[in-house]
């Protein structure tokens, strides 16, 4: 590796250290979650290994103890993951000239963290070379994708432990809570959680958890449709 | 936890594998799609615009029904799951940080129950 490219890499990595704080914890509490659930170790962690995506993973998770059927949980776990379709479009710009093998890896390791790290760099130096930018996001993935897995790992080995009447249940809620909150900034974001929530509530006679579908999508649509208006306005 | 208790989808093994493989094959042909197949091509700003809202759409109305209705209570309100999903939501609003707000909800979710005995 020519220096250069090391220097990228090393500036990836870097870049991805705060991420490295809030990994972990994550990871560990899906391994017990997933576990205290039912599901073996190996099935977690090939989870983690073949999903890496958390909001997915404890969706889930969620869906399959509430008794929605195996359709539902691949659905609405896939729309959880709707918006890596537009980090795959934002970065095609930038990424889009790398050798396909590549592509198809940087896709594999493409999470909200890599993402966010990668296009405040790419933003701001949009003219370094492909090369560089490949290097630059495998720096971002290369601490924190071996982390979610070694501490999926760590919560599955250690939630088989974990006495069954402990509140547990309840650990995925927070963890979704927490993942939200801290990003609920615009008029937007309250109108677009305000009816995912009042819609899921109000169709939850719907069969087989669909409700949630539903209400997702009319919740995405007054959360652009809220932005436009916002814009129009300023 | 008994076999008989387990989530059927969990219990059932070729049921957990295909939501395995199904939800990473999903999942890596949204990451794969633009970077991939459909190169620098931009995409409408409205289509953008309401695939970022995707997580805020999905994850509340997600969590709301275990928030109100735990099953571990029976589908009973639980007021301290209640106030432990309150304080989550307000630390992470306040703090704008995951982990504080992970920390103030396990708090409360744990905490609650021994001040009140």
């Amino acid at each position: 590796m020519s220096s250069p490219l090391s220097a990228a890499f090393l500036r990836g990595c870097a870049a991805s250290l705060p991420f490295v704080l809030v990994i972990g914890p994550f990871g560990t509490l899906f391994g017990v979650v997933a576990t205290s659930a039912g599901m073996t170790v190996f099935e977690t962690m090939a989870f983690s290994v073949v999903v890496i995506a958390g909001a997915a993973q404890f969706a889930a998770v969620q869906l399959m103890q509430d008794g929605a059927p195996l359709a539902v949980v691949i659905f609405t776990a896939a729309a959880v993951n709707l918006r890596m379709a537009m980090y795959s479009a934002s970065l095609a710009p930038h990424l889009g000239p790398a050798k396909l093998w590549q592509r198809a890896l940087i896709s594999y390791l493409l999470v909200d963290q890599s993402y966010v790290a990668a296009i405040t760099e790419f933003t701001r130096h949009p003219g370094r070379p492909v090369a560089e930018k490949v290097a630059y996001f495998f720096g971002t993935v290369s601490l924190v994708v071996p982390l979610w897995y070694l501490s999926t790992w760590g919560g599955a080995a250690f939630g088989k432990a974990i006495p069954s009447d402990l509140a547990l249940d309840f650990a995925v809620p927070i963890a979704f809570l927490a993942m939200i909150a801290p990003v609920l900034r615009t008029p937007a974001h309250y109108a677009a959680a305000l009816v995912s929530v009042g819609g899921t509530l109000a169709l939850w006679w719907m069969p087989y958890s669909s409700g949630l579908l539903v209400a997702s999508a009319a919740a995405m649509a007054v959360g652009a449709l809220v932005e436009t208006l916002m814009e129009k306005r300023a | 936890m008994s076999p008989d208790q387990l989530p059927e989808i969990i219990a059932v093994k070729w049921k957990l594998w295909t939501m395995i493989v199904a939800l990473g094959a999903a999942t890596f042909g949204l990451r794969f799609s633009f970077l991939g197949v459909i190169g620098a091509r931009p995409l409408p700003p409205m289509v953008l615009r309401l695939l970022r809202y995707t997580p805020m759409a999905v994850i509340p109305g997600l969590v709301a029904p275990a928030v109100l209705w735990p099953a571990a209570t029976g589908g009973e309100p639980d007021p301290v799951r209640l106030a432990a999903a309150v304080m989550t939501v307000m630390a992470g609003v306040i703090t704008r940080n995951t982990l504080a707000s992970i920390g103030a909800g396990v708090a409360v979710l744990f905490g609650l129950p021994l001040l009140l005995g």
